[in-house]
């Protein structure tokens, strides 16, 4: 791909575009905007940074951009774990993250319009605010609801209320030419025409840039609280995940806990974990509308747990209590990164009943190339969440480490009927996996419907392909 | 050697509606929960319990929903339970409400140690521990962080005093207020749930406590009178320091100075 390096002409068009103090060149771009979350998968500079504060911002600086050959990548936070949102050719990187405005909440189609760079923590809290919910909940509540949308994020409660996907109603969308499209709105029903709203979700900033969101909301769940579950082995953990789902319990969420990350949690976090006597927990939420209905169900799955032979199975019924598990759950990423020198990452979906298998050969592979592997994830959707640990292993040798290590998880995934990734998305990183995983008519398919949005491959390029 | 837990049921929320007549906090539908604080003092007499074989004994006062803490404290481990409800407790300032507990725990009869939490969250006086031991006339020491030592006559605490330490050795029996986040109190076990669901709980009324003067108790025997209670203000106020120009560290320490929060 052969794109036009950005000059002064362009920077003088951008500045009159989005004002001097929203542009940034050469030393005063941050290190930041090179990288997402994962540096292990390189630096890369973009040219100039762009925040943009409106729709028609976005649409001038898309239209010139597509004249003049120019590169763009959007990006909201850049917490992303893919190098989803690095401008791995330069060109503009087009920041939406001062985009933030909550437009509306409107509490009788239970719908919020926000623009893309609106903070997931920011929207959650002022959704329950207003006696709503928005219940996807992706681990990193600092990202920006445009990069949720963007990779389809999942989150904890996936379970049962399903991912970003299911809450995103309607969109503003600039097209690669300036176009601004409307799709979709406040509408719970849609058969009108092929679902352009779905192609973008998920893309990752590859198709069009998104400028206001609309989104679906629920009635805040009165009650809520955790069952937290020793088991003696992980092994026991997800045979009792589909007892559990078979029980019409319908947590929230379902989630596996190992000994080793708890300990790395509290380290991080120098806290105390509330229980440690045992090798692997499931951690369990529920919601419900009165505290009787809360309790009947959660003792029924309490029930289950233990003839599954849990040790016991410990309430978390109060703010205090909640906060003390879901801190460190929260924490587990960034302890796994602190407690190494480098890590890379594997976001895999299989179906829930090949959890087991799939560990069990975590395990060997950690035996096999003598390497540190954490883990962590969704057991009720069978997203795990797998670190390689660099530690004190020398850098000529981690490379290929991590390479036969990835494949061979990969290779176990689709063995298993999985995914290359349940969440975190495909960015960079991954793309060579994609490629495998998927076979050359879907990846062709894919980029048919690329080069339809894109013909020139503008929008964030070297990505997902 | 027996412990003595005193704890308390406190408004599960801050969201609490105060009524403007009376200047008692509205408590009818709203969801209750243990006084956090005392979560501390149960985990702490549970840590003496496996060191020691201590048993445990939580005491109450509150309406007969209290009992609700109580079963929770089994949950998580306590071995006993009493509660003391009489209408004729209610509306108790510090003086009443420790006199109260201080006439339940001689009525318990044998202890050793006795653990409060160091305050409520709804009350926040912290002063209700050591007026129960003052009533007692048994040593006591507040904001306790550490246990340093327990043998078979006293026990050797670390008292926070904010700026130091100070290391207290306490003959049985006595009393410690028990500092937050000194450790993580266990969660309730739903196994205890099952094994202690017909556990009694002993109900103590006024005329079991050995004063039973109705005159030293609730009401009327609180010397407190509470003219008006008020949500505080809750301001946030920021201020943002650019220091391209300047050296925003130093500018930042004057201002805090000036505040005098350094």
């Amino acid at each position: 791909m052969k794109y036009n390096k950005v000059t002064d002409r362009d920077i003088e068009f951008l500045t009159g575009i989005c004002g001097k103090e929203h542009v940034f060149t050469g030393s005063d771009i941050h290190e930041d905007f090179t990288h997402d979350e994962m540096t292990i998968y390189g630096k890369f500079s973009p040219e100039v940074v762009v925040e943009a504060r409106s729709t028609e911002q976005v649409s001038d600086i898309m239209k010139y951009a597509d004249s003049h050959n120019i590169p763009v990548t959007p990006r909201g936070s850049g917490t992303g774990l893919c190098g989803n949102a690095v401008a791995l050719y330069g060109g503009i990187l087009l920041s939406l993250a001062k985009m933030d405005k909550i437009l509306e909440f409107d509490n009788d189609n239970f719908t919020t319009t926000v623009e893309p760079g609106v903070l997931l923590m920011t929207l959650a809290e002022e959704a329950i605010n207003r006696g709503m919910m928005y219940p996807p909940d992706p681990g990193e509540k600092s990202a920006t609801i445009g990069g949720n949308v963007m990779t389809n994020a999942g989150g904890m409660r996936a379970i049962k209320y399903g991912v970003t996907r299911d809450y995103v109603l309607g969109m503003t969308a600039v097209l690669i030419s300036g176009e601004i499209i409307n799709i979709g709105g406040k509408v719970v029903k849609n058969s009108s025409g092929y679902s352009i709203k779905d192609l973008l979700i998920g893309s990752e900033g590859t198709l069009a840039v998104i400028t206001q969101l609309t989104l679906k909301l629920i009635p805040l769940p009165e009650e809520s609280l955790s069952l937290l579950i020793p088991f003696d082995n992980l092994r026991q953990c997800f045979e009792t995940v589909p007892k559990i789902l078979q029980s019409r319990t319908y947590p929230t969420a379902i989630e596996f806990l190992q000994l080793q990350v708890i300990e790395a949690a509290e380290e991080y976090l120098g806290l105390h974990f509330p229980d440690k006597s045992a090798e692997a927990y499931i951690l369990l939420t529920f919601d419900a509308n009165s505290k009787q209905e809360l309790t009947r169900i959660y003792q029924k799955a309490a029930d289950v747990c233990l003839e599954c032979g849990a040790k016991d199975v410990f309430i978390s019924d109060t703010e205090e209590r909640q906060t003390s598990i879901w801190k460190a759950r929260g924490a587990f990423l960034e302890a796994i990164k602190t407690s190494t020198s480098e890590m890379d990452e594997c976001d895999v979906v299989i179906p829930r009943t090949k959890l087991s298998p799939f560990m069990d050969h975590v395990d060997e592979l950690e035996q096999k190339e003598n390497l540190r592997i954490q883990s962590f994830g969704h057991a009720g959707d069978g997203n795990l969440h797998i670190y390689l640990c660099k530690d004190n292993i020398e850098d000529s040798v981690w490379k290929d480490k991590c390479e036969a290590a990835m494949n061979s998880l990969y290779e176990k995934s689709k063995e298993l009927g999985g995914q290359i990734s349940g969440e975190h998305g495909i960015g960079h990183a991954k793309n060579k996996f994609l490629k495998n995983s998927l076979g050359e008519t879907t990846i062709n398919l894919m980029h048919s419907i690329k080069r339809c949005f894109d013909p020139k491959e503008l929008l964030n390029p070297g990505k997902i392909f | 050697m027996n412990i003595i837990v005193c704890i308390k049921q406190v408004p599960g929320t801050t969201q609490v509606e105060i009524d403007e007549e009376t200047g008692v906090l509205k408590r009818d539908g709203i969801s209750s929960k243990m006084n956090p604080y005392d979560l501390f003092a149960i985990e702490t007499a549970l840590k003496l319990k496996e060191q020691t074989g201590a048993r445990v004994t939580v005491l109450t006062m509150g309406p007969s929903q209290a009992e609700l803490i109580i079963k929770e404290a089994f949950m998580i481990g306590v071995d006993d339970g009493y509660i003391l409800s009489d209408k004729r407790f209610a509306g108790s300032d510090v003086l009443a409400t420790s006199y109260t507990l201080a006439g339940g725990i001689s009525k318990i009869g044998s202890y050793d140690l006795i653990i409060c939490g160091k305050q409520t969250t709804d009350g926040d006086t912290a002063q209700v521990g050591p007026a129960i031991a003052e009533h007692l006339n048994i040593p006591h020491v507040a904001w306790v962080s550490r246990i340093k030592e327990v043998n078979n006559q006293s026990i050797i605490v670390e008292q926070n005093m904010e700026y130091s330490f100070e290391v207290v050795r306490l003959p049985y029996p006595c009393l410690i207020t028990i500092e937050s986040n000194i450790c993580t109190p266990r969660l309730p076990s739903y196994l205890n749930m099952l094994k202690t669901k017909d556990r009694p709980i002993t109900n103590l009324s006024l005329m079991d406590l050995p004063d039973t003067s109705e005159s030293n108790y609730g009401l009327k025997g609180s010397p407190t009178q509470v003219e008006r209670i008020f949500k505080p203000e809750h301001n946030v106020e920021q201020v943002i320091i650019d220091c391209a120009d300047t050296d925003g560290s130093q500018y930042a320490y004057e201002l805090l100075k000036q505040w005098k929060f350094i």
